[in-house]
């Protein structure tokens, strides 16, 4: 079961959640994804939404279908490394935007960052 | 193909109140279907419309096409909100009442649910849970191969971890030619397992839609919704 936010589509949770799976290795490169019914008892959702999500992952050709073997992770290095960047810079303006809110100018913030990252 | 439900101007009335109010609905397979309203709103008097446990006033259900009758019986699953189950019986005896009673009924797969729910197939009912209770008969609704499986309220008594599994087997367990019907209250557990939600107030459908198109349209989740709607 998955914890889902409660005001956004759960289609569009599922498509970030995969997308940050395969950022981060969990499913690997050109690697196999389970059958839909399984991922779709998995994350307790209904299978028709789980369909929905992975086509459209498949749209946005992250992943693909084979049509006998199954659905799969794109094997296409170059994609996953631009949905890397893309996922960080999504995140580094949240933070940005955040930080803007609570009055942080961009030299405070720098120094925030780096004796944050000195403890650690 | 006729759609697995289809409800015509239903309406029933008991004495003076309107219990349901022309209400018109269609279900096409493969789909499960959140029945959401307050207390007193009219889904239990639909369900037991649809099974023939009631006669409609005015107005006609069908499900694949036919009156409800013993050949309809055969197609639905019904869950009912209170137990018909004799509570001397043994947990075996009620699986092999069961699997004489419907054709449809795999056993296998019913001990299979009752294993990983850790419940003992020698007990009687009676020696059982509120629970364990509801376990066992949700396990006996969905053991069996049905058109349409209808379900009223069907974790309302089980714990939180019991009810994941519950949800789990919901999933694995309906087919693509099956529609799913369930009735609860307890919304922010099972909504993302909807396709569609019905809510019915005062017997009527007030809003009817695919769940993430509703969550898109109005930011905010079925839950929120519907407390935001029939806030009292």
């Amino acid at each position: 079961m998955y914890d889902f936010d409660s005001n956004r589509p759960i289609y569009i949770q599922l498509m970030d959640h995969i997308k940050m799976q395969i950022v981060a290795g969990a499913f690997s490169a050109g690697s196999k994804l389970a059958s839909v019914r399984d991922l779709a008892s998995d994350f307790g959702v209904n299978p028709n939404t789980m369909q929905r999500a992975l086509s459209e992952l498949e749209r946005e050709d992250l992943l693909f279908a084979q049509r006998t073997s199954g659905r799969f992770v794109t094997a296409d290095q170059q994609k996953i490394d631009g949905l890397r960047k893309q996922l960080a810079t999504e995140y580094v303006q949240q933070l940005l935007e955040t930080m803007k809110r609570m009055g942080y100018g961009k030299k405070d913030l720098l120094s925030l960052i780096q004796s944050i990252m000195e403890e650690m | 193909m006729s759609p697995v439900l289809e409800c015509k101007d239903l309406t029933k009335s008991y004495g003076s109140t309107l219990a349901l109010d022309h209400l018109n609905l269609t279900f096409e397979p493969g789909r499960i279907i959140g029945l959401l309203g307050p207390n007193g709103s009219g889904k239990t008097t639909l369900l037991k419309l649809i099974n023939g446990l009631l006669q409609p006033t005015s107005g006609q259900v069908y499900i694949d096409g036919k009156l409800p009758g013993p050949q309809t019986k055969a197609l639905v699953s019904y869950l009912p909100d209170r137990t018909y189950l004799s509570d001397w019986m043994k947990v075996k005896e009620i699986f092999s009442f069961f699997k004489s009673f419907y054709a449809d009924f795999d056993q296998t797969r019913a001990y299979d649910m009752l294993h990983s729910l850790d419940i003992d197939e020698n007990a009687r009912l009676k020696t059982l849970s509120k629970g364990n209770k509801e376990k066992v008969q949700l396990i006996l609704v969905m053991a069996r191969k049905a058109r349409l499986y209808l379900l009223d309220e069907p974790i309302g008594g089980v714990d939180p971890a019991a009810r994941d599994y519950i949800l789990k087997t919901i999933i694995n367990n309906y087919n693509e030619e099956a529609t799913l019907l369930i009735s609860t209250h307890l919304i922010q557990d099972v909504e993302q397992i909807f396709d569609e939600i019905i809510f019915l107030n005062k017997g009527k459908a007030v809003l009817q839609g695919a769940v993430d198109d509703i969550r898109s349209a109005k930011g905010m989740s079925i839950d929120a919704l519907f407390r935001e709607e029939f806030k009292c």
